[in-house]
């Protein structure tokens, strides 16, 4: 283990089935702390649903997700979690969540997981500016006295969100979007919506940040200034960072660990230069039936 | 030049022929549609025979006015425009408008806070009365519950058709606590309200996972449970005889009435019935105003921002940490609680009330004045109410109409076509409502009003 960072995330025998659809099968991989793992697979490989998981937009049918925040926890810690019934545990270091028993608002305010969309969700007729305040609501919710004093103008609030409006102003800079504070969001183009999107998660604070592609739609000089985005991110703020993306040019120049899918299994599991030469996923990204894999492998293989 | 006049003019000629066409065949439409319903009126003569009545200039005035209205219509639309200038105006609508937004709210409350005095001037001691209560107080109260129910479909874009049961939970609790406990108005009010917000929360839990038309469905279902309990469980609320002697409210303790004790005693006054109707337009204004502020305090601060963007995107709420159940839960109280208040008013008021003032139509009206002032907007909702209430008001004192079409002419009876067509012209010229643009609740360098277009009207 010396040398190779902590997990934060581990993934353990994650099942998904909708009615007799089996959309993920008995997934187990993890994420590295302050590392970038991306998902990748073909069309409906069940990458979405496993963030649907992670994130608690879907109660996963079995499996363990496991989230510890402040260092590897003791084995004993996470064995005595899970049999408690209990969704999340202090350890002597930190805190370790189990993410299939917590509900989406706690993931994002206790687990400190954030996430975005492959169709882009923000709030259109609130501006930028509201975007990125709406994001850091728990914070300023508890500094309003759930809003009592906030009501009567209680100077602890006021302080809050002049704080908040600050670390909004930071991530606009970061996204170039400073000049366009106060127009509504859905009046920006494609590519800085998706930017903002991505820095309103980041107003949550998060430990990990999941990205449903976030180069989708974006056109190559706006995805290579992603790229440098989202390695700033993991380098400035050691934001975890997991990825779902089909460009691969993005995917091969920022991830530390790929996990391949297909037809909601695993197929292939390790840095991108392994997983670039895995005969399985050259067969799975160019089509090849299951019964031919081995004729393929065969071919590739040197 | 004389050709390009030329083509000009026979576009034109082109154009108008187009509109004179079209202007037929509405004028056709609404021939067909006036021969079946106004060509023929059934009467019943002395031998209680049927016979009919023709009334062929009825149809001819409708088919002329669709003809008319539509070419007229045609033809200004038709009209060549200046696209610079409207340009230019485009552009500097921000800062005019929300001048005009700032002198609307400044000038009607200046004209709220003097209308009694206004009206004793005008009118006198004798016309007063009618037109405080009748106006004033009955106009303030539909703005109360048109802000109340704006917080829960304006800002947190639930679609609430039952919001009367509120208003109904606030009036008769304020009845029942006054007449089983003995309790005055001024305790009765904050009461009726928390027993609003507390129905309002035990709405909202069986709700919380519908949508869209469901949730009207099902808050509009709530509404007629309400009503019915109140019609049927006579023991308690009387049925439909109602309940009367309700308490009403006293001015620090003073009684409007003509004892020695009373207001004008004290103030050494002729006693006059006008003394209270002042006094509950200043309470009723109070508590509008209380609305208001608290709702644009709301707004700017975490739980109004949740509203609204669980109005704009709800997955994305719930991907930012927002427990959305709770904030949906909120809304619903707050909105019921200001219902409650001014149904505690109304009892107040009128001394009175029975399951009929309560009825269906009335959170259509609410609903509509919401609607109408444009989603989310306090302004837009204070015009719409004073429009509506107001304009049916002023139909009673429209008498001069029956010197004009006869002795049987009711102008009243036409309340609702002419509410009708208030709604269809405002929703082809503003369908967005009267304020159709959204104010931020927090800006960096200038604050910009949102477009219409942009703001979402929630899905429930």
């Amino acid at each position: 283990m010396s040398g190779s960072p902590a997990t934060l995330l581990s993934v353990e025998h994650l099942t998904m089935r909708f009615g007799g659809l089996v959309a993920i099968d008995d997934l187990s991989f993890t994420a590295a702390q302050g590392e970038i793992t991306a998902i990748i697979g073909p069309n409906g490989a069940g990458k979405t649903t496993v963030f649907n998981c992670i994130t608690g937009f879907y109660k996963p049918t079995c499996g363990r997700l496991l989230l510890s925040l402040g260092g590897p926890p003791a084995a004993a810690d996470v064995a005595a979690l899970t049999a408690s019934g209990l969704r999340s545990r202090v350890t002597p270091t930190g805190s370790i969540f189990l993410l299939e028993r917590m509900p989406d608002h706690e993931i994002v305010a206790q687990a400190r997981v954030a996430r975005t969309f492959q169709n882009i969700r923000l709030f259109p007729g609130m501006t930028v500016l509201e975007n990125l305040i709406v994001a850091q609501h728990n914070t300023l919710m508890a500094a309003s006295g759930f809003t009592v004093l906030g009501l009567l103008g209680a100077r602890r609030y006021r302080e809050a969100e002049a704080e908040a409006v600050e670390r909004a102003k930071h991530w606009l800079d970061k996204v170039g979007l400073i000049d366009r504070a106060d127009d509504p969001a859905g009046d920006l183009p494609y590519g800085a919506q998706r930017r903002l999107e991505i820095a309103r998660a980041m107003c949550t604070q998060p430990q990990l940040l999941c990205l449903d592609e976030p180069a989708a739609g974006l056109n190559p000089r706006e995805s290579s200034d992603l790229t440098r985005f989202l390695q700033s991110i993991q380098r400035e703020h050691g934001t975890t960072i997991l990825l779902i993306e089909h460009d691969m040019s993005v995917v091969m120049e920022i991830s530390h660990h790929i996990v391949v899918l297909e037809y909601g299994q695993k197929i292939a599991d390790g840095t991108p230069e392994q997983v670039r030469n895995d005969p399985r996923v050259i067969a799975a990204y160019l089509g090849v039936e299951d019964k031919e894999v081995e004729k393929v492998e065969a071919e590739i293989a040197p | 030049m004389a050709v390009d006049a030329a083509a000009a003019h026979r576009t034109m000629a082109a154009k108008l022929i187009a509109a004179v066409k079209d202007a037929s065949g509405a004028a056709l439409l609404a021939l067909g549609l006036a021969v079946p319903i106004l060509a023929l009126r059934t009467e019943q003569n002395i031998s209680n025979e049927l016979i009919l009545q023709p009334r062929w200039g009825y149809v001819a005035v409708a088919v002329l006015a669709a003809f008319g209205g539509r070419l007229l219509y045609l033809l200004i639309a038709a009209l060549p425009r200046r696209p610079p200038a409207a340009a230019q105006a485009a552009a500097a609508v921000g800062p005019a408008r929300r001048f005009l937004g700032r002198v609307v709210a400044g000038g009607g409350l200046l004209v709220l806070l003097l209308y009694p005095l206004l009206t004793l001037a005008l009118v006198g001691t004798s016309g007063a009365i009618k037109w405080i209560d009748n106006f004033g107080i009955q106009i303030m109260i539909y703005i109360m519950l048109g802000w109340g129910l704006n917080i829960v479909v304006g800002l947190a874009g639930l679609l609430d058709l039952g919001y009367v049961a509120f208003y109904a939970v606030g009036a008769y609790s304020t009845a029942l606590l006054a007449q089983t406990f003995g309790l005055g108005f001024w305790i009765c009010l904050p009461l009726a309200g928390i027993l609003a917000a507390f129905w309002g929360i035990l709405l909202g839990f069986p709700v919380l996972r519908l949508r869209g038309d469901y949730l009207a469905i099902v808050t509009l279902a709530f509404g007629e449970i309400i009503r019915l309990v109140l019609v049927n469980w006579v023991p308690v609320t009387g049925g439909y005889a109602g309940i009367s002697g309700i308490a009403r409210p006293t001015f620090f303790g003073l009684p409007f009435n003509a004892s020695d004790t009373g207001f004008a005693a004290f103030f050494g006054l002729e006693f006059s019935p006008l003394h209270r109707t002042i006094f509950l337009f200043y309470v009723i204004l109070a508590l509008a105003l209380l609305t208001n502020w608290v709702t644009l305090r709301l707004r700017r601060l975490p739980m109004g921002r949740a509203w609204e963007a669980l109005r704009e995107d709800e997955i994305a709420c719930r991907s930012l940490g927002i427990n959305t159940t709770n904030t949906k839960l909120t809304a619903f109280a707050i909105g019921a609680g200001f219902g409650g208040f001014a149904g505690s008013f109304f009892a107040a008021r009128q001394g009175f009330i029975s399951p009929e003032s309560f009825t269906f139509i009335e959170s259509a009206i609410v609903l509509a004045i919401v609607v109408l002032g444009g989603m989310g907007s306090q302004v837009g909702v204070a015009i719409a109410a004073v429009v509506m209430i107001g304009g049916t008001e002023i139909l009673r004192e429209l008498d001069w109409l029956k010197q004009l079409f006869g002795p049987d002419f009711e102008p009243t009876h036409y309340r609702m076509l002419l509410f009708g067509f208030a709604m269809v012209l405002l929703m082809i010229w503003k369908p967005r409502g009267l304020v159709g643009y959204r104010q931020p609740s927090i800006f960096l360098a200038e604050r910009r009003a949102v477009r219409a277009d942009m703001v979402k009207e929630g899905h429930g």
